[in-house]
């Protein structure tokens, strides 16, 4: 039942017809329009270059993160460290785009300084990081710590013992972890919604902004894309995160 | 067959004080033979590999402090088979791990070959080890892992794919050497991990309970082949087990631990025969236990009497003094039995026999109560007598089987 909504959904972009709820015939047609449409491609580079970027700053700081508080002596701090890491998760979304939101403006108020693009990208990146840090650090929970004792003792230092062993290891984790970060930042709407300025049109935000006109089945072919690369996605984390389980 | 290491088959001549131990009393000094917690230690010929010192090791803090190792002393000879052996917690894991540095003693001194290594970190000591769960790296093949630690050391690659050659032969592995260690068995396991730890020629190879996740048959073979290139290698072993017949069966010297202590250092001889202590000779094969009272002493050899007025000589350890009520220890197979109580300096009615095989055990609950005496009698062909429950026997002891040790 849970997916009829979405199955209609991906069987009306293929409909013939011109409206999303009368069905006259199958085409393809509307996957060429949406091609086609020089708006489509704005929006989806727009989205590339956020996520792709989000995703490999925030796999890179959750990586450093979950090294940090798995493999380091236990310092003063290290709850509120992993609070503060998690935090994003629990804090309601539109909270912290409001937050974000103010907090961009309070800077371009004050400094007068605006990222562009930029703002986006950091936005996505904070609030994918949890997702990226989960992944990662439940593989370096699960590695066994003797492998490391292992090549400390055959006379590895341990940026040596790092790179020829933990890194290797916890590959796995960290490509699952980008996985999660590229889709949570490849359909952000919230957040996004309130920081993106003028230019700056999403996917997800160029289909809200299509829904509010007539809508044709070309939004359910765009909606289609959108949702077979977050399948792809998925399972790329999933196949990644079974192949560490054998 | 001898596989050629160049300086390790001749290790008496290994460069330790040029390359270590720069002064020859640091080298010497454990020579004294002293005590270790109030235990006599033999004379030691020949040169220390190890020489652990006053060896503390606390974990935790204020309260919840435990100490691990208690203020442990023991010298560890170069070439031999050493081994450490306890009930778990009695410290010689730990005492393993501070050798290898993966802990830091909280005081006291390790040294290897005459130089102080307790500050270095595990990275910079020539001591390589078999971790209890083999500890092989999963993303690599068998051959580069027992290469890593030649690898580590920046040898030539020639040198490394040589000695990885020569590694593989020695373990009976070359026919696997292309594999990931996950598709090999237990046992191929073993001998990579054995192989991965010697490739480097450490000074010491440390092996922590390596054979414990084995079958047994499987372990009967591993102890021969451990034996096997020990002797090959000529490289200082320090073992660690809970298994006193693997600890007795395969080792030069054992230390019994216990509760951060060593109880007792000695030839697998000294400490079956000889125990210092009552948990040594309980924790070490089978043991009786009896009460008596001492009536008189004379170098080293004490009268005690039992309950029923019988008296028997019995050794005793040095640095002891019994007095007053002590218990004597009699190994099982030290005792027999004589169909006529009158006969024998103990007597009691047989309560059990449990047949063994190889042996036979007569449990015999004593006329003056307590535990019961387990006799061992080796079975044979033409067994004379035989015995059936319920019947009343004497037990005689050979000469040197009573022993009085300390609580």
């Amino acid at each position: 039942m849970l997916y009829v909504p979405v199955l209609i959904l991906m069987i009306f972009s293929l409909n013939s017809g011109s409206l999303v709820t009368h069905w006259e015939g199958v085409t393809l047609g509307w996957y060429g329009t949406a091609f086609l449409n020089e708006e489509f491609h704005a929006a989806a580079r727009n989205t590339l270059i956020i996520s792709v970027t989000a995703t490999i700053v925030s796999t890179i700081c959750a990586t450093l993160a979950a090294i940090g508080m798995t493999r380091v002596k236990p310092w003063r701090g290290l709850a509120a460290a992993f609070m503060v890491i998690n935090l994003p998760l629990m804090v309601p979304e539109i909270i912290t785009a409001v937050a974000t939101l103010s907090f961009f403006a309070l800077i371009a108020g004050a400094f007068g300084l605006n990222f562009g693009i930029g703002n986006l990208i950091l936005a996505h990146t904070v609030f994918c990081i949890p997702f990226a840090y989960m992944p990662i650090r439940a593989r370096l929970e699960d590695m066994d710590l003797t492998l490391e004792y292992a090549a400390a003792d055959l006379y590895a230092t341990p940026w040596n013992a790092f790179r020829r062993i933990t890194l290797p290891l916890l590959v796995p984790g960290i490509m699952s972890g980008a996985a999660l970060a590229f889709i949570v930042s490849f359909d952000d709407f919230t957040i996004t919604q309130l920081v993106a300025g003028p230019g700056q049109t999403t996917l997800p935000l160029y289909i809200w902004n299509q829904i509010r006109r007539p809508m044709t089945p070309e939004i359910n072919a765009i909606s289609t894309i959108l949702l077979m690369v977050s399948i792809l996605f998925v399972a790329v984390s999933f196949l990644i995160a079974r192949r560490r389980a054998k | 067959m001898k596989i050629a290491f160049e300086n390790q088959v001749a290790a008496p001549q290994l460069p330790s004080r040029t390359a270590y131990g720069d002064n020859q009393t640091g080298t010497h000094l454990p020579e004294r033979a002293g005590f270790l917690n109030g235990v006599i230690v033999p004379e030691q010929p020949g040169k220390n590999a190890i020489e652990v010192r006053g060896v503390r090791k606390v974990f935790g803090t204020g309260e919840n402090q435990v100490a691990a190792l208690d203020t442990v002393s023991v010298s560890i000879r170069e070439n031999e088979f050493f081994t450490l052996l306890g009930p778990s917690g009695c410290g010689k894991t730990t005492l393993l791990r501070l050798i290898a540095g993966f802990d830091f003693p909280t005081a006291g001194e390790i040294l290897l070959h005459g130089k102080d290594i307790a500050p270095l970190p595990p990275f910079k000591r020539p001591v390589n080890t078999v971790f209890q769960s083999y500890a092989l790296f999963p993303h690599m093949t068998v051959a580069q892992n027992i290469g890593f630690g030649l690898e580590m050391l920046g040898k030539p690659k020639a040198e490394i794919e040589a000695r990885v050659a020569q590694m593989l032969k020695l373990v009976k592995m070359e026919a696997l050497k292309a594999r990931r260690t996950s598709q090999i068995s237990g046992g191929q396991q073993q001998r990579v991990a054995l192989a991965r730890a010697l490739a480097p020629q450490p000074k010491v190879l440390l092996l922590d309970e390596p054979l414990s996740a084995l079958d047994y048959k499987l372990r009967k073979e591993m102890q021969i082949e451990l034996k096997r290139l020990q002797h090959e290698t000529g490289i200082t072993f320090i073992f660690v087990t809970h298994d006193q017949e693997e600890a007795l069966t395969m080792s030069d010297r054992i230390a019994v631990m216990s509760a951060g202590k060593i109880l007792q250092v000695g030839t697998p001889r000294d400490i079956y025969d000889r125990p210092a202590e009552r948990f040594v000779a309980d924790f070490i094969g089978e043991t009786n236990f009896l009460p008596g009272t001492v009536v008189s002493k004379q170098a080293g050899v004490a009268t005690v009497k039992f309950a029923s007025n019988a008296t028997i000589s019995a050794g005793y350890p040095e640095g002891f003094d019994p007095t007053g009520e002590v218990t004597l220890v009699v190994r099982p197979e030290h005792a027999d039995l004589v169909p006529d109580p009158a006969k024998g300096t103990i007597a009691g009615t047989l309560a059990n026999i449990v047949y063994f095989g190889t042996d036979t055990h007569y449990h015999v609950k004593l006329d003056g109560g307590g535990e019961n005496f387990i006799v061992r009698h080796q079975n044979s062909r033409s067994s004379a007598v035989t015995y059936e429950t319920g019947v009343k026997v004497g037990i005689q002891f050979e000469e040197d089987a009573a022993r009085v040790l300390k609580d």
